[in-house]
């Protein structure tokens, strides 16, 4: 005790107030940053070194490739095939059209285009948040656009008739992925509200269907459905190629999307679902008043997750002989017209630019939406 | 059944004699309920009178909550019957949601609404519930928020508020429907100490008003000053029950004697 005592003042007042300093040299300024950030400890040394050699390494030869030794212009492959050439950017030039619309017809590609401005017509104020009639942009979303796009691409309103075997590039790649979205949505919250309904039958029979889809990969359910449904099917019927891919894939998304869902159920505390009851709401207005707006907001980044990873995976129509993006670029490996050796890499190159600018902008949408839910509410 | 119950006869204060149609706000004869094996409520036997106030005590794990939560369904009870308002509970959804319609239920913590405003927790179950238009409801809202003491909270969210105004929003919101009976599950004891006063004068004031309440509660302060009757639950079974001035001067339990010392210290 007392050793402790003669350690310790137990008697302190301050005579003299401390004043303002500024603070010791180099904690502030690049200088700082730069020794703090990257050179803190021997380790960190080390890494930093390793990385800037391997920027040195690889970012020049990209940059050659990519720009300084690339050839924009040309009508065929004779442009691309001189010795140390880089991308063929011309390729892609002359083929954009198509990677856009596939095989579209040509006189009918402006309905293409119509469709995408409609998309955009929906999209942009629906991503404003105070632009007005919220309620109506969903259901254009939802309901309008979907049913105008489908007349007007397959033929309706007195048009001519587009096969779907002839839609292909980022314009099935839209479509399919569009399709999946919309009907996932309702289609995974359903589901999910099943698998927790108080109803053993209808809990069994959500389970049961998720599970099963669940457990089998996309690209089995897609072939399987190009080479065994004609089995079943009888002589002569023919089923759409395009519809077979849409239903496996929304099928799909809406198994991901409920467990998502069901998992964002499951963290609003059991008090709500109590407060809620307790004011007398019965179940349906209880779900989408108070436990859907609360679940949804939580899971919004898994729910992003779901869409980006549609997004990419209708690539996988191609089992079933349906060209999307991806999969309209690879054709063209084969064109004599372009083929060269730098032809697939430029290709690819290009499906994988216009895949991501899509897919970052949806994750930065998310986190866009998750930051404005957040402010004002703490808990 | 007689109108005079035994129960209500011991209730000689003021306003339990001046009742002049003394009718049942909820009776509850032989309720039995179990988790799975374990038996929590065993043969509870209450009736609470219109404008009567019920301050329910009882050792943690009692099944107090439990028995409370019976009266607007939140449990399920197995054997036995729940007749509020003259409705007796049965599995019929219908009269479920009736029910909780005339009841208003306070929970310890709280439950509001997170992602909506307070006034927005206010006035959602009028609007939807009660099908009343959305100006009404707001004025309604209004008015009990004032009464609550903090209308100027009405457009903040519920995590932006205190305990204490977050628990008097719970009341308002209660109220608003208009309830016949409001049920109180230990309202103040997730609060801090100098905010339980706030809650309880909103409570005490309900109960000059004339309002029927149920209210599980541990403060002793309250149950003198308003209850009509105070119920001491132990083991899922109401061990006794006695207006105030007597339950606490003298009990006759020995458990009772047990729970009033450690609480009264
Ligand atoms: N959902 C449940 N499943 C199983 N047992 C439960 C459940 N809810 C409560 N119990 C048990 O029932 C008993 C009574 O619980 P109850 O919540 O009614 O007690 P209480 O008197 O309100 O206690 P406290 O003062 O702690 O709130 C406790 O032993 C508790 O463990
Ligand atoms: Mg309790």
């Amino acid at each position: 005790m007392s050793d402790l005592q003669a350690q310790t003042d137990l008697f302190f007042v301050r005579r003299e107030l401390a004043t303002q300093e500024a603070p010791p040299a180099m904690t502030v300024g690049p200088a700082a940053w730069v020794k703090r950030n990257l050179f803190s400890t021997p380790g960190n040394s080390i890494l930093t070194i390793i990385g800037i050699a391997l920027i040195v390494l690889i970012v020049p030869p990209i940059i050659n490739w990519a720009f300084i030794n690339a050839v924009w212009t040309g009508t065929d492959r004779t442009a691309c095939i001189a010795e140390g050439s880089g991308a063929c950017w011309a390729f892609v030039k002359a083929e954009f059209a198509q990677f856009i619309y596939g095989r579209y017809p040509d006189a009918e590609r402006w309905r293409v285009n119509v469709m995408f401005a409609l998309l955009l017509l929906g999209l942009v104020p629906m991503s404003i948040p105070s632009a007005p009639f919220k309620r109506l942009n969903v259901l254009y979303l939802f309901i309008v656009f979907p049913v105008v796009s489908y007349y007007l691409l397959t033929g309706g309103f007195g048009l001519s008739v587009v096969e779907t075997p002839l839609w292909g590039g980022l314009m099935l790649t839209v479509v399919v992925s569009y399709v999946g979205i919309v009907f996932s949505l309702p289609a995974g919250i359903l589901l999910a509200l099943g698998r927790r309904s108080a109803m053993p039958a209808v809990r069994f029979v959500c389970t049961a269907f998720i599970e099963i889809v669940r457990g089998i990969p996309l690209i089995t359910v897609l072939f399987m459905s190009s080479v065994m449904l004609p089995l079943f099917l009888p002589q002569g019927v023919n089923f759409d190629k395009l519809l077979r891919a849409l239903i496996g894939v929304a099928l799909f998304a809406s198994v991901y999307m409920a467990e998502t869902v069901r998992g964002g159920m499951q963290a609003v505390p059991k008090g709500q679902y109590e407060g809620a009851k307790a004011v007398g709401l019965s179940y349906w207005p209880m779900m989408r008043l108070i436990i859907l707006p609360q679940a949804l907001k939580l899971v919004i980044p898994g729910i992003v997750g779901i869409f980006i990873a549609l997004f990419k995976d209708t690539s996988l129509v191609y089992i079933i002989g349906l060209f999307d993006l991806l999969g309209i670029v690879r054709t063209n490996f084969a064109d004599p017209n372009w083929a060269s050796p730098e032809t697939p890499a430029t290709g690819l190159v290009f499906a994988a630019a216009v895949y991501w600018v899509f897919c970052f902008a949806m994750s930065r949408y998310s986190q866009y939406v998750e930051r404005r839910l957040n402010t004002g509410r703490k808990r | 059944m007689s109108e005079m119950h035994a129960t209500a006869a011991i209730a000689p204060d003021a306003t339990a004699t001046t009742r002049t149609k003394a009718t049942t706000a909820v009776e509850m004869v032989g309720v039995n309920k179990w988790y799975g094996e374990f038996h929590v409520l065993r043969d509870i036997n209450l009736k609470v009178l219109t404008g009567e106030r019920i301050v329910v005590c009882g050792p943690s794990g009692s099944g107090k909550s439990t028995m409370i939560r019976c009266i607007n369904r939140l449990e399920e009870h197995q054997k036995g019957q729940i007749i509020v308002e003259g409705t007796e509970l049965t599995n019929d959804l219908k009269r479920i949601d009736e029910i909780r319609r005339e009841v208003g239920m306070v929970f310890q913590h709280f439950n509001l609404f997170p992602h909506l405003t307070i006034l927005q927790n206010l006035t959602l179950a009028p609007i939807w519930v009660r099908k009343m238009p959305k100006k009404k409801a707001e004025e309604v809202a209004m008015h009990y928020l004032k009464r609550v003491k903090i209308p100027e909270q009405a457009n903040k969210f519920p995590g932006q508020l205190s305990g204490g105004q977050q628990q008097r929003v719970a009341i308002a919101r209660a109220l608003c429907m208009n309830p016949r009976i409001m049920l109180f599950d230990e309202p103040t004891s997730a609060l801090d100490p100098e905010m339980i006063k706030e809650v309880l004068d909103v409570m005490v004031g309900l109960a000059e008003e004339g309002m029927t309440m149920i209210c599980v509660t541990h403060e002793m302060g309250f149950a003198r000053q308003v209850a009509d009757r105070v119920i001491f639950m132990d083991a899922g079974q109401i061990i006794e029950q006695n207006e105030p001035h007597e339950f606490f001067t003298n009990p006759q339990h020995e458990r009772t004697k047990l729970f009033l010392s450690q609480i009264l210290k």
